[in-house]
């Protein structure tokens, strides 16, 4: 079964959804994305969606998920380049992305992680006290 | 009145993707707008998903549809599964017995024009969705 | 009814020629449509009606399916070049006297003639009533485009600055409107690459319950894309109503005035404004 391929940056991941996914790989896509940010410590994990053209339910408790889970891992989770259709459609069916943060695109999104990042270092003192 | 009229299974997550791109085809065809497209094929993957999950498979049948001037999309959703046994219950944002988000029925209801549904516990459960252009 | 499809068969040229006498002594419009046309769109519906005639007296049934796809297309040419929807009507009512007269030729018994003449009057109104409503029906559709056209140039969606678009709304919003407006708004989003939209309804005179949830939806789907919505532009009238009306746009950023809007929009992209220091004036006699 194909596998959606996930590429390293730095200490984020990236992974972009250009398929119609049916529920097995939108599963398998989850167990790898955290897997891999346990294996190399990603602080960041960027989803691209600019392709997908139907975010059901289904897909959005995926993201959902992947986002909770991310999390629990300290990484945080940005999804760019929603269509407007979709948006649309998300808002009609009621669904809410909880904890998962947007930007238009991918290099606002890479943005967007670096900013957090950088806020969210945990500061060393040159003589070893934390704070 | 049905101009045009095709079954097909819902018994396996690729049928699932099948469909949708069936609908979206037809959508298209319709000229349905990139919106419009994307509610009825997003309330297609719910609905069939749902045959599939909650009902152990089934089948959706498409159908072109006229009313008059207007044309539109008939989609019927059929599964012999467990049935609903409390419909309302079921049509309410939230509510899920299967762990997921509880927006399938509901969510769907507000992405089309018209909406049924009719459930008997231990006979199965049928959907029937309508979004006229 | 038999007797009626043998008499539609045996009689399709003198009908014909009869219907034609009939509209000419009557609503010609020789103005919206020349005798070819006229005629040929006659010979081409009797043609179809009789054959389905043959066949059934049901007007929804398969066998009529073609009569009415035709009926539909001379409702919608007629409704183009001109026609009221009564003229299209009687175009299709016309057709009774001829038929009329072959049924009155060919049956003798009274009462079977009675019949007949009853079923395919009935026959005919019924189609007639199917053109008319066609033809309503495009005529409302040609109604429901051009507000649709005047609604998008309505809604012209401006850009501020890089990065920060504006929509100013002017005129009543109802559904249909505001669906074009947020679809407009999204994809301009996209097409220009903006992190700020601000939605300005400083021309909308009034807000309802519905408006509201609309301007939400648009302003949650617009954040769940990436970019930011702001609300401009709500005169103290509209902010009562919205108070009043329950409707809590508590996840909302609202300014009263757009520059205010802009202002924050600036702010939100780490833009600021400031005064160019002048250069310090030469002394002229140096």
């Amino acid at each position: 079964m194909d596998r959606i391929p996930i590429l390293k940056f730095g200490n984020c991941l990236l992974v972009t959804i250009q398929v119609d996914m049916h529920d097995e790989l939108a599963l398998s896509l989850q167990e790898d994305l955290t897997a891999q940010i346990a294996k190399y410590g990603s602080r960041g994990v960027l989803i691209d969606i600019s392709s997908l053209e139907i975010v059901d339910s289904f897909i959005g408790r995926m993201l959902a998920n992947i986002a909770a889970m991310s999390r629990i891992l300290d990484a945080q989770t940005v999804l760019t380049g929603m269509q407007p259709a979709v948006a649309i459609t998300l808002v009609e069916l009621g669904m809410v992305l909880p904890g998962i943060k947007t930007a238009l695109n991918v290099e606002r999104g890479m943005e967007l992680l670096k900013d957090y990042l950088a806020q969210h270092e945990e500061p060393e003192e040159s003589d070893g006290s934390e704070e | 009145m049905a101009l045009k009229s095709e079954i097909f299974p819902v018994m396996c997550s690729a049928d699932v993707v099948k469909v949708r791109q069936v609908v979206r085809q037809w959508a298209a065809q319709l000229n349905f707008s990139l919106v419009e497209q994307t509610k009825l094929v997003t309330a297609t993957s719910e609905l069939a998903r749902n045959a599939l999950e909650h009902g152990g498979g089934g089948s959706m049948l498409a159908e072109l549809v006229e009313d008059g001037t207007r044309k539109g999309i008939r989609l019927i959703f059929d599964d012999k599964g467990p049935g609903i046994p409390n419909i309302e219950l079921a049509l309410k944002d939230g509510y899920t017995t299967g762990g997921g988000m509880g927006l399938g029925l509901s969510g769907s209801r507000r992405l089309v024009s018209d909406f049924q549904i009719t459930s008997e516990p231990g006979r199965g459960t049928t959907v029937t969705i309508i979004r006229w252009k | 009814m038999s007797v009626f499809q043998d008499v539609m068969k045996s009689n399709e040229g003198a009908i014909l020629a009869g219907w034609m006498g009939e509209l000419e002594s009557s609503t010609r419009r020789s103005d919206l449509i020349n005798d070819t046309d006229l005629r040929r769109q006659g010979e081409e519906l009797l043609r179809l009606f009789t054959a389905a005639t043959q066949l059934s007296s049901d007007v929804q049934s398969d066998a009529f399916a073609s009569t009415r796809e035709f009926l539909r297309e001379i409702a919608r040419s007629r409704m183009d070049q001109g026609f009221t929807a009564a003229e299209t009507a009687l175009f299709i009512l016309a057709l009774k006297q001829p038929i009329f007269t072959a049924l009155k030729s060919s049956i003798k018994d009274s009462s079977d003639l009675i019949e007949e003449v009853w079923l395919s009057s009935n026959l005919l109104d019924k189609l007639a009533m199917l053109t008319v409503s066609s033809a309503v029906g495009f005529r409302e559709q040609t109604i429901l485009r051009q507000q649709e056209e005047m609604m998008e140039l309505s809604t012209p969606v401006v850009t501020l600055w890089d990065g920060i678009l504006a929509l100013p709304l002017i005129g009543t919003l109802d559904s249909a409107r505001t669906q074009v407006v947020m679809e407009s708004l999204l994809t301009a989003i996209v097409e220009t690459n903006s992190q700020v939209a601000i939605i300005d309804i400083t021309g909308v005179p009034t807000v309802d319950t519905l408006v509201a949830q609309h301007l939400i939806k648009t302003i949650t789907a617009a954040r769940l894309m990436g970019a930011d919505c702001y609300l401009s532009g709500i005169r103290p009238a509209i902010a009562q109503t919205i108070v009043h009306l329950g409707i809590d746009l508590v996840d909302v950023q609202t300014k009263a005035k757009l520059s205010d809007a802009f202002a924050l929009a600036l702010k939100r992209l780490g833009k600021v404004v400031t005064t160019i220091k002048q250069p310090v004036a030469k002394n002229k006699d140096a």
